[in-house]
């Protein structure tokens, strides 16, 4: 009986593999392999392709663009992830209520995931132009000129997109496009919080405040750790936007991590590529064990 | 009157204005694509003239709708089209793997164990974190190896083997209860009959959410067509980005609904699916 169950066991284990094999294999050969040569690469040199050491790191961490690239990632995901997730997770605490049409509002914030990058583009140009609607509407909206608001020389001439403003526009970019994933990521998690409790705490006379900081918050931050990940996840993706509206090398505020990547790969600087390529899936390695094991010890 | 009063007045009016904000590009490339050249010129003059002075305008509404430059865009432009077709071609062959590839893996993942499993999935989720220009290096030797440099193969078979589908699918198999699959095994059924009479219909909001974000994703490719694509008449629809000039300006706004279109197509239609999806990203069962 006993070596019944033991082959039993030995025959899911293969028809598991069997099922995951082509995708593994694919993945092997087109991300997995080709990435392992890139780390054999990062040690190499450019030209000679001899041993080199860390040299190559040492040279991406002295290079003042990747400095200058690197803070303003960072400097991007401090300020747009807590943005993003306090706002997305304001609205839908709101929405959890009993409002009229909350479905709509949730689909009416997701609507900008739909929008093509390349439209968003179109819509960008005209409103963030040095002679746009933006800069139109502030110098000529007779509410601020009369109160003597936001008037001054040089006001609505502002180029949106070549002072420190376009890393601004970025950030509401980014919140314009992903708020909406957000507010559904947290009302999943707001519905799985057990009615029970929340009358329980009722009972007690527990004021709305108190209940959001005792109940609410700490049951959410199971889905805090997720929602943060897939946050930056998403951040990597408004590169799309800061290339299409400004090109290769814009105004230095939004001179982003993947610009430089961009830059290096058409230069042929596989050496600093290599190297800093393996600094940020390190990173990026860090984060991902971080979540599994908080996430594991949640369950 | 607290706070709680106050901000219960103010919030709806609120949402209500954000909603207006996150749906108005739509209703402004509407409106510019039904514009003539002349009313467009008058209102954008600003952005294509450095010299002109002023700022754009722009109109709820056009003055003088007109289906002008639709017509120009379906009868006189056939790069367009082009370009058009290589963007289902290489969506269509994306998703199509996602759902071959993809849907198995998610299932063995989730129903089946086997060695170094944990590892593996960790692994998934790594890459699937994994911007585009960190591996931008490693998928150009690879595609390089295999000569799929300035092919639509170069494009579709890298993005096949994305963990990213796999990850969602997972959650939704999961849901999936063992005890129906061992009852079925019990009466005889192996596991590629479980997989399809059982995980399959099961998880199909599951592959149906999978199919809504890809497109959504696939279908806005900018930086993978742009690196290992260098003949323009493969490139897909979301490098067409006509300048705006005087000239042009009418194209580029009915190009933009153009492209809008599918894309609005595929989120109306899979909204619910969408919301499942995304869901199931965040919920651990």
């Amino acid at each position: 009986m006993a070596v019944k169950k033991k082959s039993h066991i030995m025959h899911w284990k293969l028809t598991g593999l069997f099922f995951v094999l082509p995708s593994l294999t694919g993945v092997c050969v087109f991300l997995l392999v080709p990435f392992l040569d890139v780390v054999r690469r990062s040690f190499l040199g450019a030209v000679s392709e001899e041993w080199v050491g860390f040299k190559n790191y040492i040279t991406v961490f002295q290079n003042g663009a990747f400095r200058l690239a690197a803070g303003n990632t960072l400097r991007f995901v401090a300020v747009c992830i807590p943005l993003l997730i306090l706002l997305s997770l304001f609205f839908s605490v709101f929405l959890q209520g009993k409002v009229k049409g909350s479905h709509m509002i949730k689909m009416a914030f997701l609507v900008p995931m739909a929008i093509p990058v390349a439209s968003v583009v179109l819509l960008w140009r005209v409103l963030f132009h040095g002679q746009g609607l933006i800069n139109g509407l502030l110098a000529g909206h007779s509410l601020f000129a009369e109160h003597g608001l936001l008037t001054g020389p040089g006001f609505g001439t502002t180029d949106w997109m070549n002072t420190d403003y376009a890393f601004g526009v970025l950030v509401f970019s980014y919140l314009w496009k992903n708020i909406g994933y957000n507010i559904i990521l947290w009302s999943a998690g707001l519905a799985a919080i057990p009615e029970s409790i929340y009358e329980a705490a009722r009972m007690d006379g527990a004021g709305n405040v108190r209940i959001f900081f005792r109940i609410t918050l700490p049951n959410l931050w199971p889905v805090l750790n997720t929602i943060a990940v897939l946050s930056l996840l998403n951040s990597f993706k408004v590169f799309r936007e800061a290339y299409l509206v400004a090109g290769d090398y814009p105004h230095e505020s939004m001179y982003l991590v993947q610009h430089l990547f961009n830059n290096w790969f058409r230069e042929l600087s596989l050496d600093k590529i290599s190297a800093a390529a393996v600094l940020v899936s390190i990173v990026i390695t860090f984060l991902v064990i971080q979540l599994e094991r908080r996430l594991g010890e949640g369950q | 009157m607290n706070y709680a009063k106050i901000l219960n007045k103010i919030m709806p009016v609120l949402l209500a204005l954000l909603c207006l904000v996150f749906c108005y590009p739509i209703l402004f490339l509407l409106t510019g694509s039904l514009m003539g050249t002349d009313e467009l010129q008058d209102y954008l003059l600003p952005v294509y003239a450095e010299t002109a002075k002023g700022y754009v305008t722009w109109r709820m509404f056009p003055l003088y709708p007109t289906l002008k430059h639709y017509v120009e865009l379906l009868l006189d432009t056939p790069e367009f089209f082009v370009m058009f077709w290589n963007s289902v071609k290489l969506v269509g062959g994306i998703l199509t793997g996602h759902v071959l590839i993809g849907v198995p893996a998610a299932w063995g993942f989730a129903k089946y164990h086997f060695p170094l499993k944990r590892l593996l999935f960790i692994i998934y989720i790594i890459l699937m974190m994994m911007p585009f220009q960190v591996t931008m290096l490693s998928s150009y030797l690879v595609l390089n190896r295999f000569s799929l440099i300035n092919t639509h193969g170069g494009i579709i078979l890298p993005a096949v083997f994305s963990t990213f589908p796999v990850y969602i699918m997972y959650r939704f198999f999961c849901q999936v209860p063992d005890a129906m699959m061992e009852s079925a095994q019990i009466d005889g059924a192996g596991p590629l009959q479980i997989f399809f009479h059982i995980g399959i219909p099961m998880g199909s909001g599951g592959i149906i959410s999978v199919i809504v974000l890809g497109f959504l994703e696939y279908w806005n490719l900018i930086e993978q067509p742009l690196t290992f694509l260098k003949s323009k008449d493969l490139w897909p629809l979301s490098l067409y980005l006509p300048e705006i000039t005087s000239a042009n300006a009418g194209i580029a706004f009915v190009s933009s609904v153009v492209a809008l279109i599918p894309a609005i197509f595929v989120f109306l239609s899979g909204q619910d699916y969408l919301e499942q999806g995304i869901v199931a990203s965040a919920i651990k069962e």
